[in-house]
């Protein structure tokens, strides 16, 4: 009996540090855009990208519904997901990684701390090794954290037709903006 | 006390691996499940019609569709007729998509100089997760037909709701795979005038169709109208005499904003009444049209979704 107690006795700290430790959000913002001279524009917005971080270790993971992003064109919506991320057969892409420079970000303290993120991509079935930066801008408990990058399609075996070419580039930009709350 | 410590250990290991990225990830996916969110099944079908008839598909909100369709004449007339390809009618149209469940849309045919007018309403449609979800799409359909050809005997009193004719649809499709939709189409053509006392006013029909998509951007589609014996009034036949059921084979070739589709069928109408209750030609006899759809969209009302 006394030992029970004093497993809860011990977990009750774990259980805390974990809640004080864990961010979320279920509504970030992932956008991409593809530099072609097209008449078109090619990008999309996906306002429902869920993601969490582990301020103690530094873990950081995403999960990104395809078939949440949004383009003007409901057409090109639809090749998206048919043609170029496969959605119904890869409906996810998620990242899995750590933010390497942990040491350098006082989560207490209000400020734009740059990251740099190191992990692994996976989308359309295919998972690379990746590093990004970005910034933690803290406020108020709050964690917004930013960052742009480029993918290339090919790294992902998103294949381009060549008769629209000219219309997608390889080079996709990418900009995430997420803001984190303290997971209750 | 060594039970309680293993225990203890084992927690603890649990309280840690919370941490791991997996372990994130599957917050996350626990998350989501909670939420348990709708999803629609998108792209039964590439283009709004499979071959001469309505598909499943609509356009989407504020989108204007520009469709342009021709059959040529029957393959079996040989060389001379270049199999065919020296006639043609043709039906231009014009598809609009007055919000994401409802679309619109007009057209004027050659062939007995018809215009239309239809519209196409999305009852139901196919989802998983989420409450009502449903394993089948269905789609209400309804077409007037307006054939403006001189009238075959000007001295007797003719009546201008006589051109007229009317189609109503449901369609009823599932995409069983991201390869293979089917749909089934009951049909009901109602003429106001007959041509013959004994023809029928109202004629009834099943359709049936699906597609096989061979590759991201091609599909082979197979269409078919089975006239139902069904007969309102005594006396009348159930179907136009000499008429047979139309078949229609071909393909889809999608090409960003454009799909093509190419097709062979024994139908020389384009409209619900033609093609379904009109249809002449014998395919096993070689009675067959090719013919093609071709389809341009443009987005015109702005925006659906405002980008930051």
């Amino acid at each position: 009996m006394k030992s029970l107690i004093v497993c809860v006795l011990f977990l009750i700290p774990a259980a805390f540090a974990d809640a004080q430790n864990i961010y979320m959000t279920k509504n970030g913002k992932v956008s991409f855009y593809s530099r072609a001279r097209s008449p078109e524009k090619v990008e999309a917005d996906n306002n429902e990208v869920s993601s969490v971080v582990n301020t103690q270790t530094g873990d950081l993971v995403f999960a990104i519904l395809l078939k949440s992003f949004h383009f003007e064109s409901a057409l090109m919506e639809e090749h998206f997901n048919e043609n170029y991320v496969e959605s119904n057969k890869f409906p996810k892409s998620t990242f899995k990684g750590k933010v390497v420079n942990l040491s350098a970000i006082n989560f207490s303290k209000d400020g734009a701390y740059p990251v740099t993120v190191e992990g692994e991509l996976t989308l359309h079935g295919v998972t690379k090794k990746v590093s990004y930066t970005g910034s933690f801008i803290i406020k108020a408990g709050k964690i917004n954290a930013t960052s742009k990058f480029t993918i290339k399609l090919k790294d992902y075996n998103v294949s381009i037709p060549s008769l629209v070419a000219d219309k997608i580039s390889e080079d996709i930009d990418v900009t995430v903006d997420c803001k984190y709350e303290l997971k209750s | 006390m060594k039970k309680p410590f293993l225990f203890l250990v084992l927690l603890s290991a649990v309280s840690f691996r919370l941490c791991a990225q997996d372990d994130l990830m599957k917050m996350l996916e626990e998350e989501s499940r909670k939420e348990n969110k709708k999803d629609y099944a998108t792209a039964t079908f590439k283009t709004t019609r499979l071959i001469n008839g309505q598909s499943i598909e609509n356009v989407a909100k504020g989108v204007l569709d520009i469709k342009i369709s021709h059959r040529f004449g029957m393959i079996n007339r040989g060389t001379y007729e270049l199999f065919g390809l020296d006639q043609a009618t043709m039906r231009m149209g014009l598809d609009y998509g007055i919000s994401d469940r409802l679309m619109v849309g007009i057209g004027r045919s050659t062939y007995q100089k018809q215009y239309d007018a239809f519209y196409k309403f999305k009852i139901l449609r196919q989802s998983t997760g989420g409450r009502w979800s449903s394993p089948i799409s269905i789609s209400a359909a309804s077409s007037v037909m307006l054939q403006t050809l001189k009238w075959e005997d000007p001295k007797r009193q003719n009546y201008y709701t006589s051109r007229i004719s009317y189609a109503h649809q449901l369609i009823i499709a599932r995409k069983f795979s991201e390869e293979v939709s089917f749909q089934l189409m009951p049909s009901y053509v109602h003429y106001n005038l007959a041509k013959a006392a004994t023809d029928p006013n109202d004629i009834f029909a099943l359709g049936g169709g699906g597609r096989i998509k061979l590759s991201k951007r091609l599909s082979f589609n197979v269409e078919y109208y089975y006239i139902l014996p069904i007969s309102l009034v005594a006396g009348e036949g159930y179907r136009i005499p000499g008429t047979k059921n139309s078949l229609a084979v071909g393909f889809d070739i999608e090409t960003g904003g454009h799909v093509f589709q190419l097709h062979f069928t024994n139908s020389t109408g384009m409209t619900e009444k033609t093609f379904i209750t009109e249809t002449t030609g014998d395919f096993f006899k070689g009675d067959i049209h090719f013919g093609f759809n071709l389809s341009r969209v443009f987005t015109i009302k702005n925006k659906r979704f405002k980008r930051q």
